[in-house]
């Protein structure tokens, strides 16, 4: 099983892309699991969200308290939050920033793999909005190597209709600009 | 056939409803139960349900319109949660008294005060005696699976009584899950048309929730609460129908390794399958354990549970509300209830846990394991303890 | 009548005989009646929208009257009527 923790602002849509990533894993036919930090939502506020994905039934209903993966699409957030909070020495920490992985990884003191992506500058220029939730999905999916990013395809077509084919071109260039270091 | 698919459990909630060819639903948001009266509402202004969707003021008048729209013969339907629910109370005895089978789904949800809008089992406890059916589920399946089931067990000939739901709030309706989704055909054959009792209507006139005095108000109790006891037979009947149907069993009480354990625990609702985990840890390290998941919570299955109780020689009843100044929490007391009378029974513990959406991992179950059983002296059982409340 | 058991109580105690309460005659309860002048009767109908008994109704000639079956003296009719028409006399 592969335990992903989210970090975010309430409006940036950590929650949509655990809905997403979720809805995809389950048509792809494996059992996931994608929930809000439970409580009241706030505009602006850190907030977290949680992604499960494993191949057999995932029984466990209580936090993530030991992620394998932590995606940042706010690197705002770091040292205002305590991202790396129980993250596997060996576990991975993936953020929407414009900086190099080494710079990132000096920060915050990691000596697992770190990768940088400019999430928001790609969605800037795909999609014309400066919201990163859907295309850091592809910095995760290169990643965690969880699931093929083609398995996307339906549930972000479900999600945004006419817009989907810019969500889906935003999280390739992520998935392929991605800068990891182990 | 079925669709697998993932979804928020909230969500598949209303979609599950909206295939049990509903006349109306009367659904006032709250949180969180909000997104199964947001996705219903779409579905019927979409047009994908044909039912009417009353857009009441308030928790009351929700109850109030599912009344008045049961009585007339209309397949009903009305969600919420905590405050909620508690702002409905006073008519929850007049559905079951009118035997009208409303079905509702309730978003557990902590009770105020302090204000929170996490989950715990403190809405649903006060309602207990309301007269209606009350049904614990696990995960997104069984929620979808019950939204279901409910509507054939309330309109049973032998039953005519209300049926609430049980989703515990945020950790199951706030969940992206998979699960099998039925289909229109399935469900249309599984659930006949509603036959009501009586209606109300101009041509053939009654009257319904007359008034009555100590002349025959406790023969009217005796009734109702025959009733209640009289369902369990068709909750057990409508379960195997489904389980045939579709190739889900659900039984009144599920057991998780108990034949041979020494030391059993009883959950109620979504907890169970994270104590199952615990379970399996345990045995592991050579420790006898097992688990009780208790489904049907009204109409209480006595039998059901001492048979599977009666052989450990301890059982760890874990409840999410408390009966304050009493005895425990409400699962305790019933359980303690029920094996009065056995000469042949366990020791049994209380705990109360995960009040106001507190979480509660694996190792928490199983430090409630060590705990009991290293209570060599028996000096803890029959009594109750918080978890994991800082001293 | 003897008392239904609690086995023979319809479901939900549904009363299946619409108006059965009309068997029920109030008129016993009366000490006094309501008598109209017409003279002083404007056949305004307030004593019939008052009446908690529903058992004044108007007659053909427009003057109102109520039904002795009911009526239970209660008086209200008297004290609304602002024309000072309806007198509540002693029965018997």
């Amino acid at each position: 099983m592969i335990e992903v923790r989210w970090h975010g602002r309430g409006g940036q849509g950590a929650v949509t892309s655990v809905e997403l990533l979720a809805v995809a894993a389950i048509a792809a036919g494996k059992y996931a699991q994608g929930f809000p930090s439970f409580g009241p939502e706030r505009r602006g506020a850190p907030v977290a969200a949680f992604t499960r994905i494993d191949d057999k039934k995932i029984n466990v209903r209580s936090g993530i308290y030991e992620p394998d993966v932590v995606l940042i699409l706010d690197s705002s957030l770091i040292g205002l939050v305590n991202v790396t909070d129980g993250l596997k020495p060996n576990g991975k920490v993936i953020v929407n920033t414009n900086r190099s992985p080494e710079e990132i990884r000096r920060e915050l003191d990691f000596k697992g793999t770190v990768a940088t992506v400019d999430g928001t500058g790609i969605a800037r220029k795909e999609m014309g909005v400066p919201i990163a939730n859907t295309t850091m999905i592809g910095a995760l999916l290169k990643v965690t190597g969880v699931m093929e990013l083609d398995a996307m395809k339906d549930s972000v077509e479900h999600r945004f209709g006419r817009i989907a084919q810019k969500n889906l071109n935003a999280m390739k260039r992520a998935y392929d600009e991605i800068k990891i270091s182990n | 056939m079925g669709k697998r698919m993932g979804m928020e459990v909230a969500m598949a909630v209303a979609e599950a409803v909206g295939l049990c060819n509903i006349d109306m639903a009367a659904v006032y948001p709250i949180t969180p139960q909000s997104h199964i009266a947001e996705h219903l509402s779409d579905l019927v202004a979409n047009g994908e349900v044909d039912a009417e969707f009353v857009t009441v003021e308030s928790e009351h008048s929700a109850m109030s319109a599912v009344i008045g729209a049961s009585g007339t013969g209309a397949r009903s339907y009305t969600a919420t949660s905590s405050q909620g629910l508690m702002y409905m109370h006073e008519l929850l005895p007049i559905a079951s008294a009118m035997r009208l089978p409303i079905t509702m789904a309730i978003a557990n949800r902590a009770v105020s005060g302090p204000l929170n809008i996490l989950n715990d089992h403190s809405d649903i406890m006060p309602q207990r005696d309301s007269g209606w059916i009350s049904i614990f589920v696990e995960n997104g399946q069984e929620a979808i699976d019950m939204s279901i089931i409910a509507f054939k067990i309330a309109e049973h000939q032998d039953v005519m009584l209300p049926v609430n739901i049980n989703i515990d709030g945020f950790q199951l309706t706030h969940m992206v899950e998979p699960f099998e989704m039925p289909s229109q055909e399935e469900v249309n054959k599984f659930l006949p048309p509603f036959v009501p009792h009586a209606t109300l209507h101009p041509a053939k006139p009654v009257t319904m929730g007359a008034f009555a005095m100590s002349d025959y108000f406790p023969e009217i109790m005796k009734a109702k609460d025959e009733a209640l006891k009289n369902s369990k037979k068709v909750v057990v009947d409508v379960f195997n129908e489904w389980g045939k149907m579709f190739g889900r069993n659900y039984k009144l009480v599920e057991t998780y390794k108990t034949d041979d354990a020494e030391v059993i625990m009883l959950t109620m609702g979504s907890m169970g399958e994270t104590a199952q985990m615990a379970i399996d840890q345990l045995r592991a390290k050579g420790i006898k354990a097992g688990l009780v998941k208790l489904r049907l919570w009204r109409p209480f299955p006595f039998e059901e549970i001492k048979a599977v109780i009666k052989n450990a020689k301890k059982l760890i009843v874990t409840d999410r509300a408390i009966s304050f100044g009493g005895p425990g929490g409400p699962v305790f007391s019933e359980i303690k209830s029920a094996m009065y009378a056995e000469t042949q029974r366990p020791l049994i513990y209380n705990y109360i846990y995960g009040l106001g959406g507190r979480d509660v991992p694996v190792g928490d179950f199983i430090g409630m394991f060590e705990r009991v059983i290293a209570d060599t002296a028996n000096q803890l059982a029959d009594t109750y303890e918080f978890w994991g409340v800082r001293e | 009548m003897a008392l239904k058991t609690w086995k023979e109580l319809p479901i939900g105690c549904v009363v299946s005989e619409p108006g059965s309460a009309s068997e029920y005659h109030t008129g016993s309860w009366r000490s006094q009646r309501p008598v109209w002048d017409n003279q002083k009767c404007i056949k305004c109908g307030i004593c019939y929208v008052f009446c908690p008994e529903g058992c004044v109704q108007q007659m053909e000639d427009g003057f109102f009257q109520a039904d002795m079956d009911y009526c239970k003296g209660c008086g209200i009719c008297a004290h609304e009527c602002w024309p000072r028409a309806i007198k509540m006399i002693e029965e018997g």
